[in-house]
């Protein structure tokens, strides 16, 4: 072999790195100009806002990102987390059980339906677009069902019996000013990312999603691993559920439908390749909160959800060009 | 011989930190076959794709029938008369013949498509070219070989076609198909077309080449005539030193050593009733032409396919392969004919694809040890001399040669005793080739046992100790190294 390929593929090594920098780049840029712009956006506030508009999305992201570096897409997460919450919200207020039941109740749905999905996918071997878009009605119209179409309240703090339920998610603050949320989708970045980046199980993942063939042929039970992937999506969605039902408190039947595309545009703005085998826990964790601060710092600046809705699609569109250029110019120099 | 097509010299491409080409030159004359060699990186794809107009030159002159011109892009290049017929076939393979010839430029009556008018103008094409294909036919059930031919009669459907480059068109292909492609070139040379022709197979050079042009390291190296010109005098210019290669006469097997491995009627939709054993330290060939069965056969035994019927026996013992994980466990590895397909992660690193078979036993628990598993890597990749930066470079930016290493490190590391080689030196350049059976017959003197398909018949009979051959699914014969020749598996592979 000569060095060209040598130095080819060292090339295409710094290129990578630099790839890595630029969502937490955008990030602080995005930050920076909001504040400079935006009326009362640098302050604790503002930030203790942007935490709290990353917690569900969050949780769903950090769930499909398990999934999308396997190769795969789940189109129900949003009508799953709703759904989810919906039964859990059921299950303390008309059956009156007790909170932790119905917390697990809500834990239990969403991965219930991830093993679900699992099953259609990888033994009934559909293709995950249709599986998911399949579950995503289901999930509808289960959470309208067996709720007779009633919207369900998670109770408030003060409830007697059930009020420690946002305390402990959402209305608490550690030493005075650290969201209590915050904590929590710290902390299970840091399981998610250790899951991804340093068990089998996460580069089971990647050698899936890269070429399902090869490993296969290299002994990797990929239809457990594939099953795997979208029940521990389900658990994160489970999470997402608890968070939206802490911060929300009124979940109503028939919405839901849309919300798991925020966590997958998290996802892909956090760098994740849509076609599999590439991506990182901590760009999907970047992603969701570019999405939050693009958010509230528009909101700062006065304009309204419908221009949130149109910079975030521009931001999708923009992180994803920026990829496939990358890609590009890397297997240009790499042909050679 | 011919006026003089096309002249390319000093030319020079650079890339991003790579200085890709430097002074580079070809020249083609009207009714040759200019041969252009050298090892994977020297450079002719590069030249090809300035030649085609895919990447613009950063100096050199080309000249095209006496006069010097600039190519703006592949049509242009095409529009001149200049075609290229890729390694990789790019064929659609759900349309018909008719279709892929004249994708981009089909016969259309108003908004209709008139099929009768495209069906006749490429049967009119094919006659011309005497193929017998049928325009109407679906390319996928076609042989590679066919798809190919398909490929050139493409190429050549532009009526203006000067300078056709075909690279390494045989790669894909067996004997006889070669046979008839030779033939076919033969035909088209006779038309004045001057053919560049690249190949890694240096026998292929003195059937079918007039001159070959030399590269090594993006340079011009020399230009020979093939009639004066030994094949070792061709190697050693590409690689810039000598390859001592020791021919096979009788099997390094001992005659009592143990039977490792028993296949006993085996059965599945493309193959059948084969039988045939495995000595622990052997090298086993498997020859047959393509379509003969030898692939499937293979993926029986490493649980890629269900098998019908039949018993498979390790050290006397049967056992049950129903997955790929029954095979790895029992210490079978596959190495695929298309590495890239099936054997490797292209986009993980060295140490993700050598450690991943291994995954479950080299790490209890959950976690991986990534420090750990680097250095179980690095071990490899010193033991057979992988060509690599770091252990975390990408699989997919090494060279062919060194893929095949690290499909080799995955499997040694797995600790596997049987190891099946499909096509090992497929694509891989000479000097690569070489380490390959280096390593091979080392392997096999540790005592690995390792099955090799291959369709390269020298390279067979240089390898194997007991050559396998098959045809149409079936084990047609077999043949100790001693009495092997070529003339025989080929009676064999065709089962005359």
């Amino acid at each position: 072999m000569s060095n060209t390929t040598t130095k080819g593929a060292r090339l295409g090594t710094k290129k990578l790195d630099m790839q890595k920098l630029l969502a937490p780049m955008a990030l602080v840029i995005l930050y920076i100009l909001f504040s400079i712009v935006g009326e009362n956006f640098f302050t604790w506030h503002t930030a203790e806002n942007i935490l709290q508009a990353s917690y569900y999305i969050g949780f769903m992201a950090f769930g499909v990102t398990f999934i999308i570096i396997t190769g795969g897409i789940d189109l129900s997460l949003g009508t799953v987390m709703m759904c989810s919450a919906l039964l859990g919200g059921y299950s303390f207020k008309v059956l009156h059980l007790p909170m932790y039941v119905s917390i697990l109740v809500t834990i239990f749905t969403a991965v219930a339906f991830g093993f679900l999905n699992g099953i259609l996918i990888a033994k009934l071997k559909l293709p995950p677009f249709i599986a998911t878009l399949g579950t995503q009605m289901m999930s509808a119209g289960l959470g309208s069902i067996l709720t007779k179409v009633q919207a369900q309240t998670w109770p408030p703090v003060t409830d007697p019996t059930g009020g420690w339920f946002k305390k402990i998610f959402v209305r608490t603050k550690l030493f005075d000013f650290l969201p209590i949320g915050a904590v929590w989708l710290l902390v299970f970045f840091i399981i998610a990312a250790l899951i991804l980046h340093k068990t089998k199980l996460g580069r089971y993942f990647y050698a899936i999603g890269s070429n399902e063939e090869a490993a296969r042929l290299s002994g990797i039970n990929v239809d457990n691993w594939k099953i795997a992937a979208y029940t521990l999506s389900g658990f994160f969605v489970g999470m997402a559920a608890l968070f939206y039902a802490a911060v929300y408190s009124t979940i109503t039947p028939g919405v839901g439908q849309g919300q798991e595309m925020h966590g997958i545009t998290g996802v892909i703005i956090g760098g994740t390749s849509m076609a599999g085998g590439s991506g990182t826990m901590v760009g999907s964790l970047i992603g969701v909160f570019i999405m939050s601060t693009l958010k509230t710092g528009l909101s700062a600046c006065g304009l309204q959800a419908q221009w949130q809705t149109f910079f975030t699609g521009l931001v999708v569109i923009g992180a994803v060009l920026l990829d496939i250029y990358r890609t590009k110019t890397a297997s240009k120099v790499k042909r050679s | 011989m011919g006026e003089t097509i096309l002249k390319m010299h000093g030319i020079q491409k650079y890339f991003p930190g790579v200085h890709a080409l430097d002074n580079a030159q070809l020249e083609v004359r009207s009714g040759e076959v200019m041969a252009l060699v050298g090892e994977n990186g020297a450079g002719k794809s590069t030249l090809m794709k300035i030649l085609t107009g895919i990447y613009p030159k950063d100096g050199g002159i080309i000249e095209y029938f006496g006069e010097e011109i600039e190519l703006n892009g592949p049509k242009d290049a095409q529009s001149r008369g200049i075609c290229i017929v890729h390694q990789e076939l790019n064929l659609m393979q759900h349309l018909t013949v008719a279709d892929n010839i004249f994708i981009g430029r089909e016969s259309s009556t108003g908004l209709f498509l008139n099929q009768a008018e495209q069906y006749r103008k490429t049967q009119e094409l094919l006659d011309k070219l005497h193929l017998s294909i049928d325009p109407k036919a679906v390319v996928r059930t076609l042989s590679v070989a066919k798809q190919q031919m398909v490929e050139i009669a493409k190429a050549l459907s532009y009526n203006n076609t000067k300078l056709l480059i075909l690279d390494e068109p045989s790669a894909v292909l067996t004997d006889t198909e070669i046979d008839d492609l030779f033939t076919f070139v033969e035909q088209l040379k006779s038309t004045g077309v001057g053919i560049i022709y690249i190949s890694h197979r240096m026998d292929e050079l003195q059937r079918i080449t007039d001159r070959i042009t030399v590269m090594r390291d993006g340079q011009y190296v020399g230009v020979l005539e093939t009639a004066e010109t030994e094949i070792a005098e061709v190697v050693r210019m590409m690689v810039g030193r000598t390859i001592y290669e020791e021919p096979k006469t009788q099997s390094a097997v001992p005659a009592d050593a143990p039977i490792i491995l028993e296949c006993e009627h085996l059965n599945s939709i493309d193959v059948k009733d084969v039988s045939f054993h495995l000595k622990k330290g052997e090298i086993l060939g498997f020859s047959g032409l393509m379509g003969a069965g030898r692939t499937e056969t293979m993926r029986l035994l490493c649980g890629a396919d269900p098998m019908t019927s039949g018993v498979i026996k390790l050290n006397g013992k049967p056992v049950r392969i129903k997955t790929p994980r029954d095979a790895v466990k029992h210490g079978i590895g596959y190495l695929s004919e298309d590495r890239k397909r099936y054997g490797l992660c292209l986009n993980l690193s060295i140490t993700d694809n050598t450690v991943m078979p291994s995954l479950g036993t080299l790490f209890k628990g959950l976690f991986i040890n990534d420090r750990a598993a680097d250095r179980y890597s690095e071990e490899y990749i010193e033991k057979i001399k992988t060509k690599t930066p770091s252990t975390k470079t990408r699989v997919g930016s090494l060279s062919g040669g060194n893929q095949q290493k690290v499909v080799i490190s995955k499997w040694l590391l797995r600790d596997c005793d049987i190891l099946i080689f499909d096509e090992p030196t497929r694509g891989i350049d000479v000097g690569a080739k070489s380490e390959i059976y280096k390593l091979m017959n080392q392997l096999a003197a540790e005592g690995k046992s390792i099955i090799m398909i291959s369709s390269d018949m020298p390279e067979l009979l240089r390898m194997s100790d007991r050559i396998v051959v098959m045809c149409e699914g079936r084990k047609t014969g077999e043949l100790d190294i001693s009495e092997a020749t070529q003339e025989k598996i080929m009676t064999f592979a065709t089962n005359r």
